[in-house]
């Protein structure tokens, strides 16, 4: 695997380098043109580093970014891994993955892997904010106001009748990945509503882009930061507010989800080894904007992981030198 | 009017060696029964029922009920009956490609059942040889290798095995032929070459499971002929399948009727059309032109006094058809005659009756009770 | 539960029952099973939504929780037992290996060169000459198109990835399902061993095993490997087997009346007579595998599958579909020149020495050098080892399939709403609340007393131990609401399959135009159509049973349109002569005729559709697909998903069996009728 990644790197530097050359006579010969990235590129010390690349275009941003600068300015081998949560928590246990770099709570795997376990290590937030909640697309919080307080929803219930929902209102829950209480709350606000699982992300975002474009009444649950919130501006309901140990209890939760603080997690061994790439992934925070910003780039304007992060990079080098260790900064 | 007993019959089977030579093939009390628990039904009441009898009450069919029947050495042994009778099984049971259920069967004295995987290999790979009815080629090999397959699995040496594979292929007629597909080949050409890769072993038994029955009537008949040759170029010891009665007496020097998996009759063909053991044989032979398969044996008589005995002389084992044309121009009664000894006379009345039927006055006669 | 067809039990035993008494008993049979029908619809009205035994998305039973510590027992216990991680580990090691050779050789750098040791010429001349010498010309510029597609597409780098991967995958797939296969085809103890655990290997949904895969194999290509392995060695291992049994006694006994051994009539006679069905098998191992592409990425498997599952995470349909299409381009070179392989054993035996092995040896030789030299070339100089151009293939295919989803999301949604509310409010909704609203105890009492009617008293016990087991892991009413979904989903992929079927079996030209249509639908993987379709039908049962047809379906219907072509011409022509209507000869003949190939569809069909369950998870089916995809995504989940793998693996068996036993009974009966 070492060999694959670190190739992808080279042929990309191959199409700049052998794109030139190409034109220029059409007998070029393999290792006639010089490798940039094998030679220069910052200092060693750095060796590998294993990055989690779990599947949202959020996280993406956050994974590209730093791994630019690890490559760019740390001089890291960066092998970026393609992993869901749990297999990519999974991972810090068979050494095979060094950082995850946006955590949504967790609080099992957590509890597994660093208190029980010990092979994985907090390393602090990342300076984004988890929303989690029930939301509205923008057109039906236009044309009914008092629909984001969630005392008014049972009102609203017929609305949104699917052919799913057995004559109640739908709540369209998403992403598996995500813990979520709604069954309860459904049940203990006694809220006329049925919970359907949409399955996937894809679902979700599907549902609520028909449902604004169509101007078809929906509700559900749904994210802060994500990259369609710039496509469509979701509306929060509002529902009780949370208060600390409100949702002990999953059976018996009533209250809203609480802001999420995104954090950074690295195994216990990347944490003892010294890396640089360490020290940059500890440091590493940016605000919702930054990461929307290069979300953006990403999800709308169709650049690759690698290109959006060279952009942002190049545009915020102060946040950049913040975040690097005090040897290579 | 004497019709001859099994014992006095005085005609030995043509190439056969003495009777009181030992057989080379006997069998005794052979069974075998398909189905579950097979082997709880010979030797107990269940094996007295008849064959539909037993399917309904166990399941299981009894495809050869106690078939006794000794083979001599360079004898044509044939076995007939209908379809489903047991034939195929009672052949595979020799060899044991089935598993007998019960019974003996030896092979010049050696217990063939008894024989173990190795022994029973060393038999089929060098003292028995088999034909069968839908060839059995392998597809995917040259005529030639077919035919040297038997050879090779025995582990003869590629350049050996081929040089008998084209001899044998020269004897059936096949040269020329060796680098052809089965598939290639016509009907009697397949079967040509499963008989060449059976004959190539060199077996001292070759046993044929109705191997002609899938050829039109004209390659029939030429492949019989090429057997007939064959039987008297090499002079192997035969047991051949057939359910076509013409067949049977044209090569057989006897044959074993089965019905429903027993052995209803065995004996040479004249016996066998000349004395049904019974209504089912009798309907089996009635189409055969007697008077093709019957000898003057079966139907003279004792000269009776005053007949004129000065006419020509005949053997008894004369076939009726090559007697005809003697007895009916000769005018009077023709002697048979065996070592010098009178045995009776034939007529004009005895050939007319056998060729055109049945006298209606007289239903005493030989051919009386068919039909 | 592979596409061998099973030979129907012959008429045997009901020839001999009077025909009259078996009639009347078939007559009783039916009447019943109305009667049943009738009895539980009046039963579920009133016990309505009694011991439904419902779960909660996020409630567990004690099991789903003892399960969660089990899988976390082995985890614990992954590093304690080394005899079990040396071995364990020097599998991944070589899965690694391979796979990593495979690569370094044409997918990725290696050996301190900037690209792979052969380059996009090399292994285009490669993959055309093999095409070329064991399939014919056609294949081979089919095969050289493809690879050429791979560059125009801009996927060369991520093709050969995938197709590195599949190639290790199915390598060992065959060597170790062959084999098994030909111990499966001789021995029958074998065959029952090895038969329920290939059952579980198939339906067992991917996303069960590939978390707790990782644990062994760690992430990468080893896991990725054995995942694939999983689901594509059966395949291979059925069709051999299939192959090894049904050599004509008649052969096999000659060979044995000769005096060959076991072993020879094995090398001499089994072997060379089912090489052509081996053939067929590795086919289906290889689409099997590719078919895994898409999912294997989840554990970060290199490849097409990945581009496919980031394009997802933006909704990007055309980055999607343009991965999705390469992976079809490839699936349909390698079908068709393994198909042509497998023609060509038979046509070479027919050839038979038309044409002298010196002809053949010159024509290996002059390839082979050809395909060196491209080789050469490519290893050398850089316009052959990179492919060239920029892909502008790709971005017209990216932007005019991104362009038509939108536009059929934008244009289509009114109608396609109301298609769906037609078939989940008039057929899907009912069928499911008989289903999962009626007591536990009632469904299972008629299941079984059906299973009994209808296929005989082994497939009752089956049923019963079935449900019970649905029971105990605490999933029925999950399963239930999946049962109902996959039920109307199979049915809808035999109304296709039969009509359409029919056409193609009747038509040459309909079948030449439609086949690559079917082979489409059957290896694009379903996260390429996911967001289209769940733009027109939302997030709902109904899209998932929308993606289970769209799999299912292309199966179904060719096996149909071989089984209509295999109605034998005389019989055709026999009924044409007699004056029948095309309408007469189809229902009257062809169809009847065409039964056991039918039966075959249709329970082909369901397995097909069984095995989107998980995928109807992501698009808003629920039920067990959700708790699947759920377990594998949520830690405190992982037990409650591991029960729900095993229900539908259990509702797979259950659902076969009586199919089997139903179609064979129905064989069964005399053809007086
Ligand atoms: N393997 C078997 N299992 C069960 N029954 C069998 C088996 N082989 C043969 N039988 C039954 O044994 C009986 C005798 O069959 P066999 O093939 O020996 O008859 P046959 O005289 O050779 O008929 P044919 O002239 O049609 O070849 C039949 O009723 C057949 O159904
Ligand atoms: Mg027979």
């Amino acid at each position: 695997m070492a060999v694959s990644r670190m190739a992808g790197l080279r042929v990309s530097a191959l199409v700049a380098g052998a794109g030139l050359l190409l034109s220029a006579c059409g007998g070029a010969k393999v290792g006639e043109t010089t490798d940039a990235q094998a030679s220069g590129g910052g200092q060693s010390g750095c060796g590998t580093f294993n990055l989690a690349v779990n599947p949202w275009v959020g996280y993406e941003a956050n994974a590209a970014v730093i791994a630019h600068v690890a490559e760019k300015e740390l001089g890291c081998k960066v092998v970026k891994k393609d992993l869901k949560e749990e297999v990519a928590w999974q991972g810090f246990g068979t050494g095979e993955v060094d950082a995850i770099v946006e955590n949504w709570g967790h609080e099992d795997l957590k509890k597994k892997y660093i208190e029980e376990q010990k092979v994985a290590v907090e390393l602090g937030e990342t300076g984004n904010k988890g929303v989690i909640g029930w939301f509205v697309p923008p057109w039906m919080a236009e044309k009914y106001p008092d629909i984001t307080d969630w005392k008014n929803l049972n009102k609203y219930a017929d609305l949104f009748k699917t052919s799913e929902s057995g004559g109640k209102g739908q709540l369209l829950d998403g992403d598996p990945s995500f813990v979520t209480n709604d069954e309860a709350l459904v049940k203990n606000l006694k809220l006329d509503f049925k919970v359907v699982y949409a399955g996937s992300e894809a679902a979700l975002i599907t549902a609520f882009r028909q449902a604004e474009k169509q101007k078809t009444p929906l509700i559900g649950y749904f994210y802060d930061p994500q990259w369609f919130m710039s496509e469509v501006k979701l509306v929060k309901v509002n529902l009780p507010e949370w208060t600390e140990g409100c949702d002990a209890d999953a059976a018996k939760v009533n209250c809203d989800y609480p802001v999420y603080d995104l954090d950074k997690i690295a195994s216990k061994k990347f944490a003892d080894s010294g890396s640089p790439a360490y020290e940059l992934v500890k440091n590493f925070t940016w605000t919702n904007d930054d990461q929307n910003t290069v979300s953006k780039y990403i999800s709308e304007d169709k650049m690759t992981a690698e290109q959006a992060a060279e952009k942002w990079v190049n545009d915020n080098p102060d946040k950049v030198k913040a975040w690097l260790p005090a040897a290579a900064g | 009017m004497a019709v001859p007993s099994l014992t006095e019959k005085s005609t030995p089977p043509a190439a056969a060696a003495g009777a009181d030579d030992p057989p080379i093939l006997d069998v005794r009390g052979l069974w075998k029964v398909f189905g579950p628990r097979a082997d709880r039904v010979v030797g107990t009441p269940l094996a007295q029922l008849s064959r539909a009898e037993l399917k309904h009450r166990t399941g299981c069919v009894a495809a050869v009920r106690d078939v006794s029947f000794s083979v001599r050495r360079g004898e044509v042994f044939v076995v007939m009956g209908l379809s489903g009778s047991g034939k195929s099984t009672l052949v595979r049971c020799l060899t044991r490609l089935v598993e007998p259920t019960a019974g003996e069967v030896r092979l010049d004295g050696e217990d063939v059942l008894a024989c173990g995987e190795r022994r029973l290999r060393e038999l089929r790979r060098h003292r028995f040889g088999m034909v069968f009815q839908h060839f059995g080629l392998l597809p995917h090999r040259r005529v030639l290798d077919n035919v040297a397959y038997g050879l090779e699995i025995r582990g003869t040496k590629k350049d050996g095995r081929y040089e008998r594979a084209r001899e044998v292929l020269e004897l059936v007629g096949l040269a020329g032929f060796e680098g052809s597909y089965p598939d290639q080949l016509s009907g009697g050409m397949q079967q040509r070459v499963g008989l060449a890769r059976a004959l190539a072993v060199d077996p001292e038994v070759l046993f044929f499971d109705e191997p002609f029955s899938a050829l039109d009537p004209l390659i029939r008949r030429e492949m019989q002929n090429e057997v007939i040759r064959l039987h008297r170029e090499v002079g192997k010891t035969m047991i051949f399948i057939t359910h076509d009665l013409s067949e049977a007496l044209k090569l057989g020097d006897r044959i074993l009727i089965m019905r429903d998996g027993a052995l209803v009759q065995m004996g040479t063909p004249d016996q066998v059309v000349g004395a049904p053991a019974d209504d089912y044989v009798r309907d089996f032979v009635s189409d055969v032109p007697r008077s093709d398969v019957l000898t003057l044996s079966w139907v003279m008589r004792d000269a009776r006094p005053g007949e004129p005995l000065d006419g020509p002389e005949l053997a008894p084992d004369t076939v009726i058809r090559d007697a005809a044309r003697t007895v009916l121009s000769a005018g009077r009664p023709v002697k048979v005659v065996s070592g010098g000894a009178l045995l009776g006379v034939v007529t004009t009345a005895e050939i007319l009756e056998v060729i055109a039927g049945p006298d209606p006055g007289n239903p005493d006669s030989p051919g009386g009770e068919s039909r | 539960m592979t596409a061998v067809p099973t030979t129907p039990a012959t008429a045997t035993a009901g020839a001999a029952a009077p025909g009259s008494a078996g009639g009347r008993r078939r007559l009783r049979g039916r009447y019943l099973a109305v009667l049943i029908l009738a009895a539980w619809v009046l039963l579920s009205v009133v016990l309505k939504g009694r011991d439904t035994l419902a779960l909660g998305g996020a409630e567990l039973t004690p099991l789903h929780t003892r399960l969660n510590e089990g899988m976390d027992a082995i985890d614990a216990g992954r590093n304690s037992n080394p005899l079990f991680l040396y071995f364990i580990n020097y599998i991944r090691l070589f899965l690694d290996e391979s796979v990593t050779f495979v690569q370094a050789l044409i997918s990725q750098p290696s050996f301190g060169r900037p690209v792979p040791v052969v380059g996009w010429l090399g292994v285009t001349g490669v993959a055309t000459a093999v095409a070329l010498l064991y399939g014919n010309r056609k294949v081979a510029a089919l095969t050289a198109a493809g690879f050429a597609a791979f560059g125009l597409l801009g996927l060369w780098e991520e093709s050969m990835d995938t197709l590195a991967l599949t190639l290790t995958a199915v390598v060992l797939s065959l060597a170790v399902g062959i084999p098994l296969g030909i111990w499966a085809g001789l021995s029958d103890r074998v065959n029952r061993v090895v038969t329920p655990v290939l059952d579980v290997m198939q339906t067992m949904p991917t996303f069960v095993y590939l978390a707790p895969l990782t644990l062994f194999f760690l992430i990468g290509p080893a896991s990725a490997t054995v995942a694939t392995m999983v689901y594509a060695t059966p395949p291979v291992i059925r069709i051999t087997a299939h192959g090894i049994r049904e050599i004509p006694v008649n052969t096999l006994e000659a060979s044995t009346s000769l005096g060959s051994t076991p072993a020879q009539a094995l090398r001499k006679v089994r072997l060379p007579l089912a090489k052509r069905t081996i053939i067929v098998g590795a086919n289906q191992t290889i689409m099997a595998a590719l078919s895994m592409a898409t999912i294997a990425a989840l554990i970060d498997a290199p490849g097409l599958g990945k581009t496919v599952l980031k394009a997802l995470q933006t909704l990007d349909v055309g980055t999607a579909f343009n991965a999705g299409l390469a992976i079809v381009i490839m699936a349909i070179v390698l079908d068709r020149v393994t198909s042509a392989a497998g023609r060509r054993v038979e046509a070479e035996r027919r050839a038979g020495r038309a044409r002298g092995p010196r002809a053949r040896r010159i024509e290996v030789g002059l390839v082979l050098a050809a395909a060196a030299v491209l080789v050469y070339l490519s290893h050398v100089y850089v316009w052959a080892a990179k492919f060239p151009g920029e892909a502008r293939l790709g971005s017209y295919v990216k932007q005019g399939a991104g362009a038509a989803s939108e536009w059929v999301q934008d244009t289509l949604v009114t109608y396609t709403d109301a298609l769906k509310n037609l078939v989940t409010y008039g057929l899907l909704n009912p069928f499911q609340s008989l289903l999962a609203g009626s007591p536990w105890w009632l469904v299972a009492l008629v299941v079984v007393a059906l299973a009994l009617l209808l296929a005989g008293r082994r497939a009752a016990i089956i049923a019963g131990v079935s449900l019970v087991l649905l029971v105990l892991l605490g999933l029925w009413h999950d399963s239930m609401v999946t049962l109902a979904t996959t039920l109307v989903a199979t049915l809808i992929v035999m109304v296709l399959g039969v009509v359409a079927g029919v056409w193609m079996g009747r038509s040459g030209r309909v079948d030449q135009v439609l086949r690559p249509v079917l082979d489409a639908g059957q290896t694009m993987p379903a996260f390429v159509y996911l967001v289209p379709i769940l733009g027109l039908f939302g997030a709902t049962r109904f899209t998932a049973i929308i993606a289970a047809v769209a799999f299912a379906a292309p199966v179904s219907i060719k096996l149909v349109a071989e089984a209509v072509r295999g109605v034998s011409p005389t019989a055709v022509e026999a009924a044409t002569a007699g004056g029948s209507s095309t309408w007469q000869l189809i229902s009257k003949v062809q169809l009847p005729m065409a039964r056991a190939g039918i039966t075959l569809a249709a329970s082909q069909g369901l397995i097909y559709v069984l095995s989107m369950v998980v995928i109807g998870g992501l698009v808003g089916a629920g039920a067990l697909g959700y708790d699947v995809v759920a377990g594998f995504s949520q830690y405190p989940l992982r037990g409650k998903g591991l029960a729900a793998g095993l229900a539908i693996v259990v509702l797979g068996i259950m659902l076969d069996r009586i199919m089997r036993a139903a179609a064979q009974r129905a064989a069964a009966r005399p053809a007086s009728q």
